[in-house]
């Protein structure tokens, strides 16, 4: 077998992979990048499967950066070469064809559907939704066995994104959720109530505090599901959106720390000298909740990578407070819900501005003198400064009462902080 | 790389660079016709805030490490080789308003008359952007600080 050797190499080919490939550019222009993937395929934003699904973007419109990217920043891509292995000792990875030597190594091999053990779950037109090419088989699957009904078991992120993508495509949806209500990880009772609402008026049915308990077949394919419930619903096409877990499996004996994900610091560094883990395979600090835990969302993935970059080429650079966040539009409403935006009761503080005539509803959770959850459906505009001051810990004490009104913006910020964001030429955030 | 800079003290609160972009991002480059007939489906680059008794204008800040384009799905988030500006390409932005999620200016609009992100590009080709230009009271300067 063939040991290449490289300075850094980077096993994964996503968000957090090509912030690594900036991050390491940033500080070191020349010295050899080797990056290895799973897929075949150039770099591609996992969001956008959605969009791809549903026909509102082409192919070309997938890629994540241009096509020149591993050229343009001399990186040695191996893609649809996948790393089966790590060993500290020897700095090496192993992959199914050779292996690599490395002085730095990235871990950013993402995360993999988690699907659950239940009868019938191998049968044809059973899928997860997580890759491009779950979405291109999905996309081939519905056209060659003209599927009119789809089941997405999992009524967070990307069971939304997959029931609004199944939708445009003409299919009628059921979407069935574990918890009582639609994302209920991101939304409150009320933000949830909202969603449910735009859902249904798309047409998607919704069940929620059941589950599937069996898929049924017909000729080893997809007939339709037995919930929890003792329900059953008859479809052709089952989509499994019950959450990612980090893939750590390269990493297992090998002596790097892992809980969940794979362990990191602030520097993205993992228990190993020159080992580096980003996105969605790792595990750090929660800056919000003080707990470790993986917290799979795209900017983190990138700021991350990112950040291991620069640590890698010998920079120093640290991640700015690692929350939860996310925007997602569900059938047209938008959202934004960021850190703790769902805490409540004991050491916590509840502002709400709730707008029924206007369709808008803001919640901001204080914790003493600072916001550490913001909530916005509706009307999501400038949440981004609420983002801001989270990031910052920035004392609200001042200007608490301005927070949901009208009028709140940047004038309504303590002037240091406002000069800060608005006359700073290097916002650090 | 020039920057847009707001001094506060100087602010008449006039409007003048908000219209003067809407202008510059409108069909007719008229201002009474662009007041008058575009200003629904244009989102200007600039707002002017203001309070009892201070106004400033804001817009993006381009800033060093810029959160948007970390938390940009697509990659159109970008900055700009040449003029270190950061712009939104908008056949490749889908809209799906992380930039707006992260933004500590409140600098990205979501666009009105096409689903995408709308902010201030520093008027890409231009010597010194309208809002600067037009502004009556040199409250808002371009220079490299």
């Amino acid at each position: 077998m063939k040991t290449d050797s490289a300075k850094y190499v980077i096993i994964g080919n996503s968000t957090a992979a090509i912030g690594c490939i900036e991050g390491i550019r940033s500080v070191d222009p020349d010295r050899s990048v080797i990056l290895v993937a799973k897929e075949p395929c150039h770099t591609y934003s996992r969001p956008l499967i959605s969009y791809f699904l549903a026909g509102e973007i082409d192919a070309e419109r997938m890629h994540y950066r241009p096509r020149d990217f591993y050229d343009a920043n001399r990186v040695d891509a191996r893609l649809g070469l996948a790393a089966t292995r790590v060993d500290p000792e020897q700095k090496i990875v192993e992959t199914t064809n050779g292996s690599l030597h490395f002085e730095k190594l990235l871990i950013a091999s993402g995360g993999r559907p988690f699907v659950p053990d239940i009868p019938g779950i191998e049968a044809s037109g059973v899928f997860t939704f997580t890759s491009w090419n779950d979405a291109t088989v999905i996309g081939e699957y519905i056209e060659g066995n003209r599927a009119k009904r789809a089941v997405v078991v999992g009524g967070g992120l990307i069971g939304i994104k997959a029931a609004e993508a199944l939708r445009a495509r003409g299919l009628d949806v059921l979407v069935v959720e574990l918890a009582g209500r639609l994302l209920p990880l991101a939304l409150d009772a009320e933000g949830s109530r909202m969603a449910e609402e735009s859902l249904r008026a798309a047409g998607v049915e919704l069940e929620c505090s059941t589950t599937v308990n069996r898929v049924l077949t017909e000729d080893g394919c997809v007939s339709g599901v037995l919930q929890g419930n003792d329900r059953t619903a008859s479809c052709n096409l089952v989509i499994v959106a019950a959450g990612v877990v980090p893939a750590t499996g390269l990493v297992a004996g090998s002596g790097i720390g892992v809980d969940k994900g794979i362990l990191i610091d602030e520097g993205c560094r993992t228990s190993v000298e020159g080992i580096f883990a980003a996105g969605d395979v790792a595990q750090g600090c929660d800056a919000l909740s003080g707990e470790s835990r993986p917290i799979p969302i795209f900017p983190n993935a990138y700021h991350q990578g990112r950040v291991a970059g620069v640590n890698m080429a010998g920079g120093d650079a640290s991640t700015n407070g690692t929350f939860s966040m996310n925007s997602v539009e569900v059938f047209g409403l938008p959202t934004v819900s960021v850190g703790l935006a769902t805490a409540s009761g004991d050491g916590y503080e509840e502002l709400v501005h709730d707008d029924e005539a206007s369709g808008t509803y803001r919640r901001v959770v204080l914790r003493g003198d600072r916001i550490v959850g913001a909530l916005f459906v509706g009307d999501i505009d400038r949440a981004g400064i609420f983002t801001g001051l989270m990031r910052q810990g920035i004392d609200i004490s001042s200007f608490k009462d301005l927070l949901l009104t009208e009028e709140f913006g940047l004038i309504s910020l303590p002037e240091e902080y406002r000069k800060h964001v608005v006359m700073g030429e290097a916002i650090e955030v | 790389m020039k920057r847009i800079y707001a001094r506060e003290e100087y602010c008449l609160g006039c409007r003048l660079c908000e219209i003067n972009c809407l202008v510059k991002r409108s069909k007719s480059r008229k201002i009474i016709k662009a007041f008058r007939k575009e200003r629904d489906s244009i989102v200007p680059g600039i707002q002017v805030e203001e309070g009892e008794r201070v106004s400033f204008a804001l817009q993006c800040r381009h800033c060093v490490d810029a959160p948007c384009i970390e938390a940009c799905i697509t990659g159109a988030m970008h900055r700009d080789s040449e003029s270190g500006a950061i712009v939104c390409d908008e056949e490749r932005c889908v809209g799906c308003w992380s930039c707006i999620m992260v933004c500590p200016a409140g600098a990205v609009r979501r666009g009105r008359e096409r689903r995408v992100a709308s902010k201030c590009d520093l008027c890409m080709g231009e010597s010194t952007p309208v809002c600067v230009e037009g502004c009556p009271n040199e409250a808002l300067i371009y220079e490299d600080r």
